[in-house]
């Protein structure tokens, strides 16, 4: 069901705080990354908090939604979303990559209750929830397969590996991509053209989606189409700004895997702050 | 002399003892395994025929899963059916599974620690005409690197059922090891199978002959023969590579020794490199080493590449001769 202003809001709010943590976070830990985490802020939240069936109190629940995330490196928006939805505290974010934490450097499943997978190699993760997916079909269960994947993950053999298995059998599957166009080494389409991403996909056997990936209406209405797309798993191409949110990260590669410092933090902080408060004020 | 409590089969040195490639008492195995619980399925990269997995499919059509020839597919579709609850068994040549896709097996099937059970077939050099690109002989090196990663290499046929039946009631990752070849059946449904304990077959004193896989029959024909010279000799089924059966392996070292070890495998990481890591550092004795000395291998007859590579009844008698003579 389509969101009304008042739950936009809210969301929006959300993410606003969940951005925050995660500068706050990557600084206490000294390394990570910054602009995946801060461009998905908006995906996760919609998720978390409004698209999947989950209950954060019942992680092995055996009838909840599953999430997998396949780019394992931007677990930052995910452990903060986790923490704000209630998963463990959110003081607990301070131990991001530190020894003895349950939040590793890259997501590990037998690390954190309520997380899926164990990710970070890129590639691997559309096969992972296209296995979960394929024995939700032949079980005929009710949950549904949610797939978090990169655009330069597209460069792995393996993704079309399971691009193809998912598209042969129908899977109740909906993979969401991240469509920010950078990777470590730079532009996306300069280190390997994935265009036209659409007609590929189309030509797979998946329906496809495109979103603006900050939009909570369109976040949210791909979600509930995906659903009703019964006879295809469902790719949302969510274009994305790596680093939204701190103008000076937004659509720079080079914040790709790097932590703000002290000054870079307080700056990015503020930053978010005020815009906080006008999403807060617009509200009122 | 025999070990009578490992009920052989008593034609074990006759020349017409029956020879079944263990890949068929796996494909048995698992039509057992999928009887035994539901939530065994079965996924294969297209090779259905050949690593006799295609009972299973004829059995439970529904529990089958044709991936095609996308090794890291199979085994990523996998760790995620396992994570939904299934128990995936899945199969391909060994240069390919767990060759082509160590990666993925390594983080998300055993740091992930989901319950697949990977089956190689056709490793080792027996494998015969189809040349080295098709000859696993560093299989068993990867996998037993990996943390979480049961390893098993079946004797024969009946032990490779028994493995499979095993494999499907753990909840470990495992890697199950196969041969294309036909290989002489020397256990039967009476002799003794355990994951991780290692079964003595032969009874000596004078040294211990550890192998895995169809060298073990090899080893039994060595022991035969160096008995006949006076040499009384062990010989030890190592079919659990990992984890190491220690107990047996210790006494072996204390009773009798000297050791030699002998796998289709290259001679870096595998059984004998697990023997020698642990003696090494707990009870050090004479030890040699028998396998693919850091070699491919390449087409011919089974019988004529394990003559070329050295994995012969003779060359496990030159060893034992050897080390013998190493101790104090």
């Amino acid at each position: 069901m389509s969101l009304n202003d008042w739950q936009i809001h809210t969301l929006e709010e959300q993410a606003n705080s969940i951005r925050q943590d995660i500068i706050k976070m990557l600084l206490e830990a000294g390394s990570g990354h910054s602009a995946g985490p801060l461009g998905m802020a908006d995906i996760f939240t919609a998720l978390y908090f409004h698209v999947l069936k989950i209950d954060p109190k019942n992680v092995t629940d055996p009838d909840r939604d599953r999430l997998v995330l396949s780019n394992g490196h931007i677990c930052p928006v995910l452990y903060t979303t986790m923490a704000h939805r209630g998963y463990f505290p959110i003081s607990e974010l301070a131990t991001l990559r530190k020894l003895g934490t349950r939040l590793q450097g890259h997501p590990h499943r037998e690390a954190l209750p309520g997380l899926e997978t164990t990710s970070g190699p890129l590639g691997s993760g559309l096969s992972q929830a296209s296995g979960m997916a394929y024995v939700a079909k032949m079980d005929n269960l009710k949950w549904r397969t949610y797939c978090l994947t990169s655009d330069g993950e597209h460069d792995a053999g393996n993704t079309w590996e399971a691009v193809l298995f998912a598209g042969k059998n129908h899977l109740p599957l909906t993979a969401i991509m991240d469509r920010n166009n950078i990777q470590i080494d730079g532009v996306t389409e300069e280190i390997m053209p994935l265009e036209s991403v659409k007609a590929k996909y189309e030509a797979f056997n998946w329906h496809v989606i495109e979103i603006d990936g900050h939009n909570f209406a369109q976040i949210v209405d791909a979600c509930d189409q995906a659903l009703a797309v019964v006879e295809k798993p469902t790719m949302i191409l969510a274009h994305t700004i790596p680093g939204k949110g701190v103008d000076f990260m937004e659509k720079k590669f080079e914040w790709h895997g790097k932590p703000p410092n002290a000054e870079e933090a307080k700056l990015a902080l503020h930053e978010l702050r005020t815009l906080g408060r006008k999403i807060q004020s617009e509200h009122q | 002399m025999i070990n009578p409590t490992a009920h052989l089969n008593p034609k074990i040195f006759d020349d017409d003892i029956e020879r079944v490639p263990s890949r068929d008492g796996f494909g048995e195995g698992l039509v057992i395994a999928g009887e035994e619980n539901s939530q065994v399925v079965a996924l294969c990269a297209d090779l259905t025929e050949s690593t006799r997995i295609e009972a299973f499919k004829a059995k439970f059509p529904d529990r089958f899963v044709e991936i095609g020839v996308a090794e890291q597919n199979l085994a990523t579709v996998a760790s995620g059916m396992a994570a939904a609850g299934k128990i995936p068994f899945i199969s391909s040549y060994a240069t390919f599974s767990p060759g082509r896709n160590w990666e993925q097996i390594r983080t998300t099937i055993c740091y992930n620690n989901q319950p697949v059970k990977i089956i190689g077939s056709h490793a080792g050099i027996s494998v015969g005409p189809d040349g080295a690109t098709h000859q696993a002989l560093e299989d068993m090196a990867i996998m037993r690197a990996l943390p979480n990663m049961v390893v098993i290499c079946p004797t024969d046929a009946v032990e490779a059922k028994k493995a499979t039946i095993a494999l499907a009631k753990t909840m470990q990752p495992t890697y199950l090891r196969l041969s294309r070849d036909k290989v002489p059946t020397i256990t039967t449904l009476q002799t003794p199978f355990e994951i991780g304990r290692a079964e003595v077959l032969y009874e000596g004193k004078d040294l211990t002959i550890v192998a895995c896989g169809q060298l073990v029959y090899a080893a039994l024909q060595a022991a035969k023969a160096l008995e006949d010279e006076g040499i009384s000799t062990r010989v030890i089924n190592c079919h659990t590579i990992k984890p190491l059966d220690h107990k047996t392996l210790l006494k072996a070292a204390e009773e009798t020794g000297a050791i030699v070890t002998i796998e289709e495998h290259q001679v870096t990481g595998g059984l004998g490199g697990a023997v020698a890591e642990f003696l090494s550092q707990n009870f050090p004795v004479p030890i040699k080493i028998l396998g693919v000395e850091d070699h491919f291998g390449e087409s011919g007859e089974t019988q004529e590449l394990l003559k070329k590579f050295g994995l012969t009844k003779e060359m496990i008698i030159k060893a034992a001769t050897k080390v013998v003579r190493m101790k104090a």
